[in-house]
């Protein structure tokens, strides 16, 4: 039932502190000990696995219904935040990220160390990260595999740029260095989105969800967003930019995606972000045959893990 | 699809009840059906299905040696609507099931619907031929032309009746309009425009004009990432040729007037019912989302089904229903499987009778829901052959949900998920309703006694 790689260890659960700067310690220790009761938070990991399965397998259905896909993406990101205030989020994406260590990822691993005691001093509540940090994924291992010391100091350089971003927003990697370069790329544009938010939901009152959805118009890399292929903030790779050549920009239109998900014979965005990893025209042709679903749903976790 | 004909009679029991229905058989078979929809004065019936093909059956006059069963339907035309289509932009094949199908009003001696797939919208028109010219100078019977030497009169060639032959043709196509999968389409009171609605966006169209479309509602958010809410459906409002109201996925209904501005992003009402903190689950946001909206006849109620309730809305109040029935409540405990198994997702939709006194909708196992609005009263029915005799009345059918279950009822766990009524409807004038199963097409009627 449980997908590779999601296993919990309760026993981690139970020890570390809450980060959340929102609450005083001890009411924040009976909230982390009440919703920590194994019962529900076994239902809720279940729930959660249930919910990024369907999501994974609607990409890949001929024709993705996008009600259903927003509805169990909605589900996704009330667990993930309610496990955040709960600090098990934090747990448990410090946990995968820690037990995944292939020799090529180091650096990614490192750098998330270093961000994350940043989070810790700062002492304020993760950000609701979005569903599927995919992009944010790949984003990340773009940056890591280039592998040069300056693109480290590139990325590094780019946390002061925005010191009003919390700092724990790089809790699990990936999802901090999303939403940390649209903040940059795309301030203007962010406060516009959350106007809008805040148009569309003038009457929603005081629905504690609409608080996030705030937040989520800055951090909101959600599963729609991740077929969105954003230029990243380091100038062009031109091994990158090859491997776009011949791909047809509009393919990469989230419309066009979302509407024109083909099984997988047709390079997908999963097939993308592999290529991109490891960065070669090779791998283009490779990725363009098909997978199992269980390969790419290994690699779906292991991009949201922040391996 | 199978098809079943039959007539109910009334409960005696009390003063005014829920009728019940019997039915009588007569059986085709097809695919899966996607859409039921009476014509405006109930003479004719369509219905569409996975494979693109429209049916429509037509009542049969009222027949004088049973004078307590009206008039029968039956297979009046049958066409292809729709074909598979190959996007190639995008390599995605686009699905040629019938999503919906409206009537609009009959303003000559043809009829005219509007079908549509996911991605397009047609206008039929259904005609009927029963006769035909004979007697031409220049050609024979058969079509060959006559030798110019054979003739050697003239003559007027007349109408002859033949057999009744109904002819459907495609008069538009409204293509290309929508990215997203439409859900919707509504023919506005004006009989000129309709609207079709898709997942984010909803069009007005003008039915003469194929080549262009007006966009009056648009939700897609600038930034995708941030898409939290689709549009569910779609409905002109019966009377005002200038109201509509959309539902969403979150559960809101906003209503929106066209003479207010060319876009209406802005609502001019927003009906949402503030959630039972008591009931709050993760699915809570799943199953207050609304598959269906319809407005009443009159025009002052509009109704909405979420997953477990149907809810009659006064369109002059936007803070709450005025009434909420509850379909089927006792699948509130089992919310976690139906949403590993997707039912969850399952859209359900629901009509109003003619007087707009009772409301319907279906339900699992071939259930079907019956909510009198006026006496406070509910029945479930079963859609079945197998459970029904012909020309006998229904029995009513009850799920049990305690511990003890009496005789005759079934029990939760028994309840068959596959066998789901998502399509209903209600003959406009008369109590006639159609009950769309799988592949099986019932129509009930009253008995008269």
């Amino acid at each position: 039932m449980f997908p590779k790689g999601t296993k919990r260890k309760f026993s981690d659960s139970g020890e570390e502190p809450v980060s959340s700067g929102d609450q005083s310690p001890p009411a924040a220790s009976s909230a982390v000990a009440r919703t920590l009761s194994s019962s529900y938070s076994l239902q809720r990991q279940s729930l959660l696995d249930m919910s990024l399965i369907k999501l994974q397998l609607c990409h890949m259905l001929v024709e993705p219904n996008l009600c259903r896909s927003v509805l169990i993406a909605n589900t996704v990101r009330q667990i993930q935040e309610e496990m955040t205030q709960d600090g098990t989020w934090q747990i448990m994406t410090q946990a995968l990220a820690a037990a995944q260590c292939p020799a090529d990822r180091l650096v990614a691993t490192e750098v998330l160390c270093r961000q994350t005691d940043a989070a810790a001093q700062a002492g304020q509540s993760p950000k609701p990260f979005s569903v599927v940090g995919l992009e944010e994924g790949y984003h990340s291992e773009e940056v890591v595999m280039e592998g040069d010391v300056e693109t480290e100091v590139t990325m590094s350089t780019l946390s002061p740029v925005s010191p009003q971003l919390s700092s724990a927003s790089y809790l699990a990697g990936p999802f901090g260095m999303g939403p940390c370069w649209e903040e940059e790329e795309e301030d203007g544009e962010c406060e516009e989105d959350e106007e809008e938010d805040s148009e569309e939901c003038v009457s929603e009152g005081e629905e504690g969800d609409r608080d996030h959805l705030s937040e989520d118009s800055r951090t909101g890399e959600q599963v729609f967003g991740t077929f969105e292929i954003k230029h990243p903030a380091p100038p062009p790779d031109p091994a990158l930019e090859e491997l776009f050549s011949d791909v047809d920009p509009s393919y990469y239109d989230l419309d066009t995606v979302l509407t024109g998900m083909q099984a997988a014979p047709k390079m997908g965005p999963y097939d993308l972000l592999e290529s991109l990893s490891s960065h070669g025209p090779t791998t283009l042709s490779s990725s363009s045959s098909c997978r199992s679903d269980l390969n790419e749903l290994d690699h779906i976790m292991e991009i949201i893990v922040g391996s | 699809m199978c098809f079943h004909h039959g007539s109910y009679s009334r409960w005696t029991k009390q003063e005014h009840t829920v009728g019940l229905y019997s039915y009588c058989t007569t059986l085709f078979t097809a695919d899966i059906i996607s859409t039921v929809e009476f014509n405006h004065s109930g003479e004719l019936l369509a219905t569409g299905d996975k494979g693109g093909r429209v049916v429509i059956f037509q009542q049969e006059p009222e027949c004088k040696s049973q004078p307590q069963c009206r008039g029968e339907y039956n297979v009046y035309s049958t066409f292809q609507s729709h074909e598979p289509e190959f996007d190639y932009l995008k390599s995605l094949e686009i699905e040629e099931k019938i999503n919906k199908i409206r009537w609009l009003p009959q303003q000559n001696a043809a009829q005219f619907l509007l079908s549509t797939n996911d991605k397009t919208i047609k206008l039929w028109k259904i005609s009927e031929r029963d006769k035909r010219p004979e007697g031409y100078n220049l050609k024979e019977e058969d079509g060959r032309y006559r030798d110019f030497n054979t003739v050697t009169t003239l003559r007027v060639p007349v109408f002859r009746p033949m057999d009744l032959m109904v002819e459907a043709s495609p008069r538009r196509v409204f293509a290309n309009a929508h990215t997203y999968h439409i859900n919707s389409i509504s023919v506005n009171s004006d009989c000129e425009t309709y609207l079709s609605a898709d997942d984010l966006r909803i069009n007005l169209w003008n039915l003469e004009i194929t080549d262009r479309s007006f966009n009056i509602v648009d939700i897609k958010p600038a930034n995708m990432e941030e898409l939290t809410e689709v549009i569910t459906a779609a409905e002109f409002h019966p009377n005002q040729c200038n109201t509509f109201v959309y539902s969403s996925s979150k559960g809101t209904i906003r209503l929106c007037d066209m003479r207010a501005s060319a876009l209406c992003d802005k609502h001019s009402k927003l009906f949402e019912e503030p959630e039972d903190p008591n009931n709050r689950s993760f699915f809570s946001e799943i199953i207050s989302s609304i598959s269906d909206v319809k407005f009443s006849h009159s025009g002052r109620y509009m109704m909405t089904r979420d997953y477990l309730s149907v809810k009659i809305w006064d369109l002059n109040m936007e803070s709450r229903p005025v009434e909420t029935y509850q379909v089927h409540e006792y699948l509130r405990s089992k919310l976690c499987s139906l949403y590993e198994n997707d039912c969850i997702f399952d859209k359900f939709e629901c009509c109003w009778n003619g007087n707009d006194s009772v409301v319907m909708t279906g339900s699992y196992n071939n259930f079907f829901r019956m909510f009198d609005r006026g006496y406070r009263q509910d029945v479930t029915l079963e859609a079945s052959r197998e459970n029904s005799k012909p020309r006998s009345v229904l029995k009513p059918r009850k799920v049990s949900t305690g511990g003890k279950r009496k005789k005759d009822e079934i029990s939760v766990d028994s309840l068959d998920f596959n066998k789901k009524i998502l399509h209903t409807a209600w003959h406009p004038m008369d109590n006639i309703i159609a009950v769309a199963t799988t592949n099986n097409l019932y129509i009930f009627q009253e008995k008269l006694n």
